[in-house]
């Protein structure tokens, strides 16, 4: 897996050190259900190579069956990918994406509420596997795009279509995207950015 | 179109019964709310750090410090983000948050905080965020 010699310690490569000049961040995060190109699309626009962070969570052990007898708490490890967008010599931009496991990103605390917005990206054979992550992102009043990665055998639908079957009010933009393209992924992050520049002007971001 | 069709939810307001009901299909746990970091909150202090909180390190490692303590300052000569001193150190991301509460107190760090997401929208900083990406 990793190939580092033994005497030196892992960290980032010198052309992906930051400058000093780099003063604040913002995040994105994108997300939908499993296969549907999340961590393809971080790996697409990212400067660096994506890296994964993860977090520890613990369940009471109320009403849950576990393996461990006895035990009153199972941890389950929440793992996250994501990659990185130099934007000024002040200002980085870091994008979140994850392999799965969406119900446990919602308990991270701060992932989404300290987050600009977020990506919704749908797969049109599997439309419903974005479901639940969309009403979680309505609940905690974080704005969002859709995002359709067209995979080559996807059935294609007229967007009036898809905004009917999504639910999705007439303001909220829904793009086609390739999620390989790094044009494509940065498209639909400006698609984001300036959806949420539409919002702040009319200060609507709650 | 033969689409399966998702209905709208609003802003923190809990689901009515049978909405809730439906979201709960697919074996999902009843109550996911239940889960909590570890040492979140029990574990004592900890800065408020986020997953993007840039981290300076303002001295070199001191000799009383930890292994982990020593690596994470190299790691930070230049800024890095929790994150990304999460990944490289492979540690979880509440454990960077409890060395560098160590380290902050110490002033052996800074911390740069993130721009987030507030009531009043920064139209300046999304504008910013905008030219940035054009640039790709």
């Amino acid at each position: 897996m990793d190939c580092k010699s033994s005497d030196t310690l892992p960290g980032p490569r010198t052309e992906d050190r930051l400058p000093h000049t780099a003063e604040a961040a913002v995040k994105i995060v994108i997300v939908g259900g499993f296969g549907v190109g999340k961590t393809t699309m971080v790996g697409s626009v990212s400067e660096i190579r994506p890296l994964t962070t993860e977090e520890t969570m613990t369940q009471a052990g109320i009403g849950v069956d576990d393996d461990y007898g006895s035990a009153s708490k199972t941890a389950t490890t929440v793992a996250m990918d994501f990659g990185r967008i130099s934007i000024t010599d002040e200002l980085v931009l870091y994008l979140f994406g994850t392999p799965g496991q969406e119900r446990f990103w919602f308990l991270w605390n701060g992932l989404f509420e300290g987050a600009l917005g977020a990506v919704v990206l749908v797969d049109t054979r599997r439309l419903e596997v974005s479901f639940d992550v969309m009403g979680r992102l309505e609940e905690r009043g974080v704005p969002f795009v859709v995002a359709v990665n067209s995979f080559p055998d996807a059935p294609r639908h007229p967007v009036a279509d898809l905004r009917a079957a999504l639910d999705l009010p007439e303001e909220i933009p829904i793009v086609d995207c390739d999620v390989r393209r790094r044009a494509s992924s940065r498209d639909v992050l400006l698609t984001l950015t300036r959806f949420l520049h539409s919002l702040a002007a009319k200060g609507a971001l709650a | 179109m033969t689409a399966p069709q998702r209905r709208r939810r609003t802003s923190r307001q809990p689901d009515p019964p049978d909405a809730g009901e439906a979201a709960r299909k697919e074996g999902e746990t009843q109550n996911p709310e239940r889960l909590f970091v570890i040492g979140g909150d029990a574990d004592g202090e900890r800065a408020a750090l986020d997953l993007v909180t840039l981290i300076v390190a303002r001295a070199d490692p001191p000799a009383s410090a930890t292994p982990e303590q020593a690596a994470l300052l190299r790691l930070c000569a230049a800024p890095l983000s929790v994150a990304e001193l999460s990944a490289y150190l492979r540690l979880p991301f509440s454990v960077v948050t409890a060395l560098l509460t160590d380290l902050l107190a110490a002033g052996l760090v800074q911390a740069r905080a993130p721009i987030v997401r507030q009531t009043v929208a920064d139209r300046n900083l999304l504008e910013a965020v905008m030219h940035g990406l054009q640039k790709l």
